[in-house]
Formats: structure tokens, sequence, C-alpha cells
């Protein structure tokens, strides 16, 4: 066997198990094999719980103190790993496999300078002297592209852009000519555009250096981008596995297909997406008594303007008693109208503005120039209590947004009662109940506290809630960006199923634009707090205008495009 | 960074100018200081006179002025009680409590830092579960109750260290230090450890549950993953993160301690600014007590501003701002 085809990752029957309080053992992998080639990319693919991380974590040493590898074995760069302790015994992480983590924000340390987080690793492995191991440093700099090198060198992490910093942590990771590479979700806390430069980057090392990487991440238009071969797992086993093309355009495992299925396709708009759906007869009813009680929003026609914004313009700081902060323009003079009915979606990278332009609509920051009419009533800071009862929010992070402290029917019954839409909290309760029914969760969920629900379960209970009050005009900042693609898929069923139930208007906003596409009628693009575009949808997908819509579009990792250019193309 | 200092710098003087009002305040509300200066029986011709002499006939504001400007040259006034410049009185007992202070305060960083990194890395230990609750106690017993049992055991019982004072003191000029002779050494020990067993405590616990958290970071689990040596992790890369509140807090102890070190200084006899105090309070002697008010603020401003400072050493994310 040549050193050119030699696995520099082989992996047979790998079985991690972690002991758990009860005496039971939950198997977190099941007994996987996984094969990597110099020079190849290969994705691991699952959602949430599928055991993904965990492999990635038995290779980088990283595996949590009471798990342990039960089985198998691990060969890198032809050399056989020692696993009777349970640990990979013998692998030097750093020198042997290299890491990538998925926040570039948070994996370096903000109190050392760039070089000294570069340098360390080639000083403990390497044994380099601190003159060698700078002068490495600077080359590893200039090959993972940061501008002016050895300025950067002497940088603190928070002098660096995201890309910048998540260059840095790739050249760590090649620091020590490590073979392997371990990227786990190395490009999820990107932007679009940051994220095809390192994806580029990626590929590109493991091109020309021939160092082979094992890509942990749940997003399949990354792993259309830039695999070379994906393995999909699903509770810790594998279900399928093979060159991307195959795998991604005809999957065979039914898991690996319904999987596929539920990514939002970013070039044409499906009805709903293809998941299994949990509408049974309890959530129909549910929702028809839903949309009895929310008659009142259903009385304006279908074009009337719910929201009206006008040169709206957002500044931070600005004050101070002894000296003037800087002044940051969050939003520059927006305008747009949001009709009954209708979800208007804002998109654009972090930092454009757009969860800005929500809160302030929301109340939650006051705005500094513009107007924004809700219904026929100019909104301003002080705001009466019908117009907050008529204006809900959904936020991202459904960990966060649900008091721990309460249980579900106390949390979703509160706004019921505060707005007196109940005249008694045993009523308010019902209502709750029959809320959590229609968002597709079992009746007695109500009784439980927020922990013993999932990601997606709990973003059902915060729309469940934030429809208690009846609303109007619905409020969802980035309200899947946190979930697994199945999950999402249901909830974006279920959020246009809720609209056309009641009338109910919706700014929706996110940074996938698949997703917008799925869901909304209308979008604005936004860039460094300005409307760039908006459109249509359909006019907005199919002919963009703008130069920026254009960029985002074609950086957008999508699979179905990248496949079908290849399959074009062959 | 400059402009951080001077805004630093005007916020202290600000604060200073308010303490400074209390302080001159405290005189008017105290009684009028020429009764108490006056003889018995004087006439009013004579009270006025005083009056005048003193300036306590001229607008409040310009008295404020003037009280500010001796305040400026040093000038504090003299003690009721002692007859003496308030300003010589302060200096006199300041050695005393500083030595004790720093002795207490390098004391307790030296151990409790080590302890809360070994509480943190191993918290299931034996030695951690020991350390923790041994400390415990340290926290809840008062300071006299500890200060008193210590000196049972190590002064009345062993006569090993002595129980009260300073011991032999060597004079450097302004300063009387008791560092420099065996006996100022051995009188030390017990009252910078009943001092320091708080502050330990402190800081022991605190190290310990920022140790905590800064290890679950992932800026260390990535250090993990590139192999760095365990002791290099840390003792280096996660400590420094972990002490950027530990500085804030002892800076905040060490003025605590300076001035309210009282307890420690009664129960020692200790011939510090807290003895000074508590016999001003009883007399009471007014200007004794204003300086000692503008002298706590003045030490917490500046302790204040030096934390700031040492922030922006530590943490080059507010150097740039």
């Amino acid at each position: 066997m040549t050193e050119t085809t030699r696995p520099v990752l082989d992996i047979r029957n790998l079985r991690v198990e972690y002991p758990l309080a009860n005496g039971d053992t939950l198997v977190a992998v099941k007994d996987i094999d996984l094969t990597i080639r110099p020079g190849e990319i290969h994705a691991l693919v699952g959602e949430s719980g599928a055991g993904k991380t965990t492999v990635g974590n038995a290779l980088m040493g990283l595996l949590q103190a009471p798990g342990k590898i039960a089985a198998g074995s691990i060969v890198i760069a032809g050399k056989e790993i020692n696993l009777r302790t349970g640990r990979t015994e013998g692998i030097v992480p750093g020198r042997d496999v290299g890491a990538i983590f998925q926040d570039p924000m948070t994996s370096l340390n903000p109190l050392f300078t760039v070089e000294s987080q570069l340098c360390e690793g080639m000083l403990t492995h390497l044994k380099l002297s601190s003159r060698e191991a700078k002068a490495r440093a600077l080359e590893l700099m200039k090959a993972v592209g940061i501008p002016e090198p050895e300025r950067r060198l002497g940088s603190y992490p928070h002098q660096l852009s995201g890309g910048q910093r998540q260059r840095v942590v790739i050249a760590t990771a090649l620091a020590c000519n490590p073979q392997l590479i371990v990227a786990d979700e190395p490009t999820t806390a990107l932007d679009v555009s940051v994220q095809a430069q390192i994806l580029k980057l990626i590929r590109d090392l493991a091109d020309q250096r021939g160092v082979g990487v094992l890509l942990v991440t749940h997003n399949m238009g990354v792993v259309a981008e830039i695999a070379d071969r994906v393995t999909i797992m699903q509770n810790g086993a594998v279900v399928e596995s093979g060159p991307t093309r195959e795998v991604l355009t005809a999957p065979k495992a039914p898991y690996a297909r319904t999987l596929i299925a539920a990514v939002p396709p970013i070039d044409t708009r499906l009805d709903r997406l293809p998941v299994p759906s949990e509408e049974t007869q309890v959530t129909l009813d549910a929702r028809a008594t839903v949309r009895r009680k929310s008659a009142k929003s259903e009385t304006g026609s279908r074009d009337e303007v719910v929201l009206s914004v006008r040169d709206l313009a957002v500044e931070y700081g600005g004050r101070g008693l002894l000296r003037k902060t800087l002044v940051f323009k969050a939003v520059k003079g927006v305008s747009f109208d949001v009709r009954r009915g209708e979800i208007f979606g804002l998109v654009g990278e972090s930092g454009c503005g757009k969860t800005t332009v929500a809160n302030t609509i929301a109340g939650l920051v006051t705005q500094s120039a513009g107007s924004i009419d809700f219904e026929g009533t100019a909104l301003g800071g002080r705001r009466e209590k019908s117009i907050r009862q008529s204006l809900q929010m959904v936020f991202q992070d459904p960990y966060s947004a649900l008091n721990p402290r309460l249980r579900i029917n106390a949390a979703i019954a509160e706004p019921i009662l505060f707005y007196k839409l109940a005249s008694n909290a045993d009523e308010a309760r019902q209502d709750a109940k029959t809320l959590l029914e229609a968002v597709g969760l079992p009746a007695d969920a109500g009784a439980r506290f927020a922990h013993a629900f999932s990601g997606g379960q709990r973003q059902r209970i915060a729309i469940a809630r934030a429809l208690g009050p009846r609303p109007s005009l619905l409020i969802c900042d980035e309200p899947t960006s946190a979930l697994d693609v199945s999950v999402q898929a249901q909830l974006l069923n279920l959020l246009k199923d809720l609209r056309d139930l009641a009338g109910l208007s919706m700014l929706f906003i996110s940074h996938d634009l698949a997703v917008i596409r799925q869901m909304c009628d209308r979008v604005a693009v936004m860039k460094a707090g300005e409307i760039v575009e908006l459109a249509d949808t359909e006019t907005l997908f199919t002919a963009p205008k703008h130069e920026y819509t254009r960029e985002l579009l074609r950086l957008a990792p999508s699979v179905e495009r990248i496949m079908g250019r290849e399959l074009a193309s062959a | 960074m400059i402009r951080l200092l001077s805004v630093r710098l005007l916020q202290a003087i600000l604060v200073m100018v308010a303490v400074t009002a209390i302080a001159f305040v405290m005189f008017r509300f105290v009684g009028d200081p020429v009764a108490s200066m006056v003889r018995e029986g004087a006439t009013q011709a004579e009270k006025d006179a005083v009056r005048v002499a003193l300036g306590l006939d001229k607008p409040v504001l310009a008295q404020f002025v003037k009280f500010v400007g001796q305040v400026l040259t040093g000038d504090l006034g003299t003690s009721y009680r002692y007859q003496q410049p308030v300003t010589t009185l302060l200096l006199s007992r300041l050695p005393a409590t500083l030595e004790l202070v720093i002795v207490a305060t390098v004391l307790a960083l030296s151990l409790g830092i080590p302890l809360g990194v070994l509480c943190a890395l191993k918290p299931h230990a034996f030695f951690s579960r020991l350390t923790q609750s041994a400390t415990l106690v340290g926290i809840s017993m008062p300071t006299f109750v500890t200060g008193l049992l210590l000196i049972l055991v190590f002064a009345v019982n062993l006569r090993w260290l002595p129980s009260s004072g300073r011991g032999d003191l060597v004079d450097i000029g302004f300063w009387q230090t008791g560092f420099l002779s065996l006996s100022g050494l051995k009188s030390l020990i017990l009252p910078s450890i009943t001092l320091a067993l708080f502050q330990l405590t402190l800081i022991m616990r605190l190290v310990r549950s920022e140790m905590i958290d800064v290890l679950s970071s992932d800026y260390i689990r990535f250090a993990f993953a590139r192999g760095l040596p365990r002791t290099y992790i840390y003792g280096r890369l996660a400590l420094r993160n972990a002490l950027m509140p530990v500085v804030t807090v002892t800076g905040l102890q060490i003025g605590q301690l300076i001035a309210f070190a009282i307890v420690t200084e009664t129960v020692f006899q200790w011939p510090g600014m807290g003895l000074l105090f508590t016999n001003a309070v009883g007399y009471p002697d007014v200007p004794v007590l204003a300086a000692y008010l503008l002298f706590v603020g003045f030490l917490f401003v500046m302790i204040n501003m030096i934390v700031d400072i040492l922030y922006t050493f530590i943490d080059p994310r507010l150097r740039t701002r």
C-alpha cells in the first residue's frame, strides 16, 4: 500500500457508550465504519443527538468523562490507536488530529495574541524554538489567507472579524501538520459570504496539502458544496454512506430520503415541505376553535396595510454623561409595508439591522427617527395595552425564551389573563390547552416544565404563547435557525397553517434564503442598515435586481443547485 | 486609553467633591463649633469675634471653598480630643493599618488562588471538600471570635506569639515599620491571619466558580483539542481569564480592610486607624471623623481607578476602546 492511498482515518465498528445513573448504558455511537483518504472531505451528517459530534470528539480526545469507547478500532495515518482504556490512548490531539470548532467568536482565548495561540501547539508538539515557531506561524497565516499577516500575529482575537478568526482557528489546526482534521460545524456561526470563503479554504487545503477532513455538519448545502463523501447518521448508527452526489441525489435509506427532503429548496417554492404531518383530528379541532376566537382579526380585507414602516432609523450609543460614545447607526431609513395575512420577510447577514427592525416594531428598542404605523396608530416608546396585545413575538432560541420555573400551562395562560381574554383562570387554562393542541402538542404537555421538551417542541410552545393574546401581527425572529432540518420543516409548515387559519400577518426574519423563499410572500433584503431590494419573493429569487441580492443567492450553499449543475454537466 | 484614564480621573474628582461636601456638612450638623471653643459665659461680642476669626460669618459656599482649599493643602483641622493636627494623627496611624492589610492580602491571595484552582479542578476530591467546608467555617465565624481563639491558643496557652501591639518598630523617615524587627514580625502574624481569613474564603470561592466557568468554555476545549499540556492550560490559559473578577474584589477588599479593620485592631490592640476611628466616634471628635470620611472616600476612588487601569492591562479588549 503506498503512502498516497493509505487512509488518514480508518474507523471500524466504533462503539461509544455513556453509562447512565440508573445502571443502563446509552449507546451514543453504534458500531460505525468510516474511512477517509488523504485530501478527501468526508461529511458526517445527522440531526442533533445522532452521534456525529461524539465521533468527532472521540477523535479529538474530547470525549466527556463517563463516555467511553466500548469497542472497535481506529487507525489514524497508519497508526493503530489503543482503545483498551476507553479513550484514544496515544493520539496526541493537535499533532495527529487538528481541530476546527464551530464558533470562532468563542474558540480563541480573548486574553492572548493570535501569535501566542498559534505557536503554543508547535512549541509543545514539534519542539520548535520560538523563532522557528513564529516563522511558521507567519507562513500559516499566509496559507489561510489573512491580510497583513505580520501585523495580525500581534492582534488579539477581538480585533479580527469572525471570518478571520475562523482562518486563525484553521491555521492552528494545521500548525503541527496533522494528516486528519476534524471540523465540527466550521461555518454554522458564519454569514453566507464568509461561509463560502471558509469552505473554499478548507477545500483548497485538503486538495493542496492532502489533509483528510472529517466535516461534522447538519447543513446539506455545505455537504453538497465541498464534501467528497458523506455518511448520514441517525440515533448513533450509520444509515447511509457513499459519494456525496449519489447520496444526495438518490438516497436509498428511508431516513436519508426524509432528511434530504426536509431541506428547504432555494430555487423552488413548495406549498408545504414534505415531512410527515402531525395533524390529527384533535389538532384540527383545536385550530377551528382558535380561528373562531380570533375572528376579530379577519375583519379587514386582505390588501389592507397592517404595518407601515417609514424611514425608520435606529441608533445605538451617543449618550453618556461625561463623554459622547460612538454612535452606531443600526438601521438607516428603512420603509416597508406588511399587509393583512401576508408573510413579509427580512433577510440579510448578521449585523445588517434586521433584528433591530423587529425589536423596534415590537417596542423593545425605540427608534431615533421615522415612523411605525400599526393598524392606524403611530407607535412610539410608550404603547397602549391593545397595541402590545396585537403585536406578539417568537424568538430565535427556544431554550432561553421560556421561563424554566413556569409550567407550560401557566406560561401560555399568563398573557391571556393579562389581556383579560379569559374571564377566569380556568377558562385561560382551557385556552392554553386548545393552543397547545393547535400547535400539535399533546394536551397533557401543559402540566410539565420547559426542560421536558425538545427544541422544536419548545418553539411550538413559544408560538402557542404568542398566539394566546390573539395578535394580528406575529414577529418571528429566526424562529427555526436553532433547530434541526426536519423539525424546521414541521415548524415552517405550522407557521404557514396558522397564517392561513387566522389571517395572521407575519414579519419573518431569517438569514436563510431557502427558508425565506418557502415562507414569505414578499421580501426585503437588508445590508448595513438599509433595504437594498424589496420585491415579491418569486421575483426576487428568479430575477434579483440588486448586486448584493445576486451575491447572496450565488453564495448560499444549496443541494439541488450544486447537484443539478453537476448532473447537467455530466 | 488616555481618554479612558482622563474620564476616570474626572469621575474620581466628582466623587471626591461630593464626599468633601458631606464631610463639610458634618461640621455644621454636630452643633455650633463656636460654643465648644469659647469659655463658659462668654459675651455675644466674644462669640462673634471667634466666629469672624474662624470665618464662620461668611456665606456657606465661601466656607466650603475655604474648606476644600484647606483639604487640598493637607490641613484637615485639629482633633478636639488629642489637640493635634488630624493629618499628623492619621499619618502616624496609617503605617500600622497598611502593614497589617498588606500582609493579610498577600496571605489571602497566595493561599486563596491556588486553593480555588484546586477545588475547581477536582471538585469531588476529599481535599476539595475539606477546604470548602473549612473555609465555610472561616467565613461564618465573626472576626473577633477567630481573633480571640487565636490569642487563646498561640498567645495564652502556647506563648509563641504576642497577643497585642505592634512589637518593636523601626523608624524609616515618616514611616514606622514592624517588618524590620523579629518582635514586629511576630506581632503581625495573629492579627493578619484573623484579617485574612474572610478574604481568603472569598477569593477561594470566587476563583473556584470563575475557574469552573472558564473550564467549560470553548477556548479551553479548543486548547485541549490542540493537545497542550494540562498544567499550561489550567495555570495560564484558564487562570488568567478566571482572575479578572478577582482583581475587582481584591481591590475593594483592600479598601474595606484599610477602612474597617476596626474589629481586628480592637481585639489585638493594634494602634491603627480603626482604633483611632472608634475612639473618635465615642468622643465625638468631629474633625477626625470628617477626615476619616475623606480618607476612606479617597481610598476607594483610588482603588477603583487602579483596578480599572489593571483591567486594561489584563484584558486587551478594553484597550482599543
